[in-house]
């Protein structure tokens, strides 16, 4: 087990890892802010074309994810408000980008193998390039969110006093969004097309159940992802089994968990008195 | 191209899309009403982990899709209600039944190839007896969802008097859940996990642009449901291409040009 | 005039929460009753007791003579209003007739009977002219009008509306009031009607019902709506004023 961290594919896969976990962890924390879980959801799958269409065209796979989730990244920040109460435009879109992702790989793809790797993950075949993008992109994200940190906060929480006081919210919308998709390109090379939710959503919702101050909650968010990543590519190495599922069992059972322990310790925090009778 | 209709795999796969799309389209009308299109991909989802378990322990692997489809509708259908924040929760949910899917389909040999068949559907692999199957739980479906009908669309637009006015309303949601597990069960053998919007929601949501009358609004999307599998059949029997981009490129595109004759009147 | 609802030492929690405490009030066949209050003084969940959607915690409802029960055809309900989404492919026909048999199984078979009984309390109420007309596509005032020809179908004895007169406009609500009161006195109907505003209903209303804090006084408005009772009813200082046939409460909200 030990032995296997010599080896320099497995030293690759931590350090994409890592970079990866942290980046997804702080996007996550405003992905949640914002409720954009949902468009979250959608650029992933977009996602799915670009990696599928990238190999029809002969680019390399996580260039072609970047291609496309910025570029739908960019149009839905665009759209903004508009999008709301779209799902089912939204949810044809995805359902079109999906299928021309099947298009893609049967006109390219040697087997179903590769198709399963964009769509769970292959974390353990990240190559020397893969590692340099992931690190470049990562800091990169870092900065930017660093430096529209603060009216990022504001418009999160209230866009209309945000946008009254002077902070361009469209502008701050549409940076967001491409961050976002930056993030979320990297996001598939781990965990894959489908499985995004375990590092970008979970470690982000489980640490603002937990904490109310931004800056906790974002360490926290961190520490989170780290964990189950780590953790993922340990018991993966250990089991010989998809890291991915590791990693997002881990998370989704720990979000599970925390929410229903905080049902139970804090019961006001979720009743707050609603009339009985609201049905879905 | 008519030759093809002699081959008993097309003609299996035509006989039970049509049974599917006339299902999809019923359901899918309550779905789309109900603003429960994000429940119903949540469904689809985890009723991959039930398809690859199935797979895994060597049975049809409907049986696990019917199985999970359904727990997963009756979990939605009493925690959506408690539980704040519904999308990530539902979200949550999904991120664990896909990654339990892909754990049993790992277990299992042959990993990459059901993997993918799952997710986007095996339509022309479909034998004599899934046709059967499919036959069967549609005929069962479409007959409960006309008993049902009535005060379910009374529920839908408005719970509240319903209620009042004695409609069991929540009995009614569960039972729509349960409907919807059932079809989407259904539906993953056309079109896979992934695509499920393509027959459940496309073909709804381009009659609902057509007419405000929810019976002919059901009507019509049955009509557009059975066109999309069809053609999406033959294109591929004749193309060698997947069956689920012909269906989902006429779904969005069909509502597209609904939407654009929208514009221009 | 025979009693069509009584209350008795009505008292209503929802866990620690108390709602309605001690309610003693009855209401005569024909009254035109406005309900009024702040906000959560159990107004709208007076109503659903009184349509038998909750129980009561002690005390007893009598409607008709019997106790409240769910899908009592005798009564008539149009809750709350809030506006429908704008792309929802049904039309107004199709909503007002789920106030006739919305609640059976089945499919509803086309029949001239049906048709003729929604479109004649499509005209008495006024909307004839919209009836194939997406509900989403309706203002505010006409949705509303909907929602009373709803609960119109099924010929009630009582009509329980809540807040029908909020988010529409003056004149909107002037067709709406005008509306109830023709149906009151045509059909013998008695009306309970929450709402936050009495000046536009000060002439039609027999009586007032005025929560707060989960108690009440009724009577006749210029009773009830005195600076007297109601500072009893708060607890602290409350003035009304009363200036050009309207009356304002001041002090309301902030106690």
């Amino acid at each position: 087990m030990i032995a296997l961290l010599h080896h320099q594919f497995i030293q690759y896969a931590f350090l994409a890892g890592t970079i990866i976990a942290i980046m997804c962890a702080i996007v996550g924390y405003f992905v949640v802010l914002r409720s954009q879980a949902f468009a979250a959801e959608s650029l992933s799958c977009v996602g799915f074309t670009g990696a599928t269409g990238a190999a029809v065209i002969g680019i390399s796979s996580l260039a072609g994810t970047f291609l496309f989730t910025l570029f739908v990244a960019v149009v839905m920040g665009l759209l903004g408000k508009k999008m709301k109460g779209r799902d089912i435009e939204i949810g044809l879109v995805l359902a079109f980008a999906l299928g021309l992702g099947v298009l893609f790989l049967k006109l390219y793809t040697r087997n179903a193998a590769e198709a399963v790797g964009i769509l769970f993950g292959s974390i353990l075949s990240v190559t020397t390039y893969d590692v340099y993008v992931s690190a470049i992109t990562g800091i990169a994200v870092l900065i930017t969110l660093g430096i529209l940190f603060r009216p990022l906060l504001f418009a999160s929480f209230d866009a209309d006093v945000a946008e009254a006081r002077g902070v361009p919210v469209t502008f701050l919308g549409v940076a967001f969004m491409i961050l976002l998709g930056i993030t979320i390109a990297e996001a598939i090379l781990v965990v894959g097309v489908l499985l995004v939710f375990a590092l970008i959503v979970a470690p982000a919702a489980i640490s603002q159940h937990l904490t109310n101050r931004p800056t906790t909650s974002i360490v926290l968010s961190v520490i989170l992802g780290l964990l189950f990543t780590w953790g993922g590519m340990l018991l993966g190495l250990a089991f010989h089994v998809p890291v991915s599922f590791f990693i997002a069992a881990f998370a989704s059972v720990t979000y599970l968990v925390t929410v229903s322990v905080l049902h139970y310790i804090k019961p006001h925090i979720y009743h707050s008195f609603e009339h009985p009778g609201k049905e879905l | 191209m008519w030759a093809l209709l002699h081959y008993s795999f097309i003609q299996n796969a035509l006989l039970s899309s049509a049974f599917v799309a006339i299902v999809a389209a019923f359901a899918g009308y309550f779905l789309l009403i109900r603003r429960l299109t994000f429940a119903g991909h949540a469904i689809s989802h985890i009723g991959f982990a039930g398809a690859a378990g199935a797979v895994w322990l060597g049975f049809d692997p409907v049986f696990g899709l019917l199985l999970f489809t359904i727990l997963g509708g009756i979990g939605i259908g009493i925690w959506g209600n408690v539980l704040r924040e519904r999308d990530v929760t539902i979200g949550i949910f999904l991120t664990l039944a896909l990654s339990l899917g892909i754990l049993f389909l790992f277990l299992y040999q042959g990993y990459a190839e059901q993997a993918y068949s799952i997710l986007f559907g095996t339509i022309l692999g479909i034998n004599t007896q899934d046709v059967f199957i499919t036959a069967l739980l549609s005929i069962i479906v479409c007959g409960l969802l006309l008993v049902l009908f009535r005060p379910l669309l009374f529920a839908s637009f408005d719970a509240d008097v319903a209620e009042a006015r004695g409609v069991p309303v929540r009995f009614l949601s569960i039972m729509l859940l349960l409907i919807i597990a059932v079809t989407v069960s259904l539906s993953v053998q056309v079109v896979g996990v992934l695509l499920i919007f393509t027959l459940l929601v496309g073909p709804v949501a381009g009659a609902m642009r057509l007419t405000q009358n929810p019976v002919v609004t059901i009507l019509i999307a049955m009509v557009l449901g059975i066109f999309y599998s069809w053609t999406g059949i033959l294109f591929a029997a004749l193309t060698n291409l997947p069956v689920s981009f012909f269906i989902a490129t006429l779904s969005f595109g069909v509502y597209l040009l609904i939407r654009m004759r929208e514009l221009l009147i | 005039m025979p009693t069509v609802i009584s209350l008795e030492h009505l008292f209503m929690k929802f866990g620690e929460r108390k709602i309605l405490q001690d309610i003693n009030f009855s209401v005569e066949e024909g009254e035109f009753i406005a309900i009024l209050g702040p906000n959560g003084a159990g107004k709208s969940t007076l109503l659903k007791l009184l349509l038998g959607l909750y129980k009561p915690s002690s005390g007893k409802i009598f409607i008709l003579g019997k106790e409240p029960r769910r899908g009592n055809s005798d009564i008539g309900y149009a809750p709350q209003h809030r506006m429908l989404e704008a792309d929802l492919a049904i039309r107004a026909r199709d909503v007002v007739g789920f106030g006739l048999d919305g609640n059976k199984w089945g499919i509803a078979l086309p029949s001239k009977q049906r048709t003729q009984k929604i479109e004649r309390v499509l005209r008495e109420v006024g909307i004839f002219h919209i009836a194939d007309m997406p509900v989403g596509k309706l203002s505010g005032g006409q949705q509303q009008l909907l929602l009373i020809a709803q609960a119109l179908l099924t010929d009630p004895k009582i009509l329980l509306l809540d807040e029908p007169l909020s988010n529409i406009d003056i004149a909107h609500g002037q067709k709406v009031i005008s509306l109830l009161t023709k149906i009151s006195r045509e059909r013998k109907i008695t009306i309970l009607l929450v709402t936050h505003d009495i000046n536009p209903l000060l002439s039609v209303v027999s009586r007032v019902v005025y929560l707060v804090h989960g108690q009440c006084v009724s009577g006749k408005p210029e009773e009830v709506i005195t600076s007297e009772k109601l500072s009893r009813l708060y607890g602290t200082s409350i003035e009304v004023i009363k200036t050009k046939g309207r009356l304002f409460v001041i002090g309301e909200e902030a106690s």
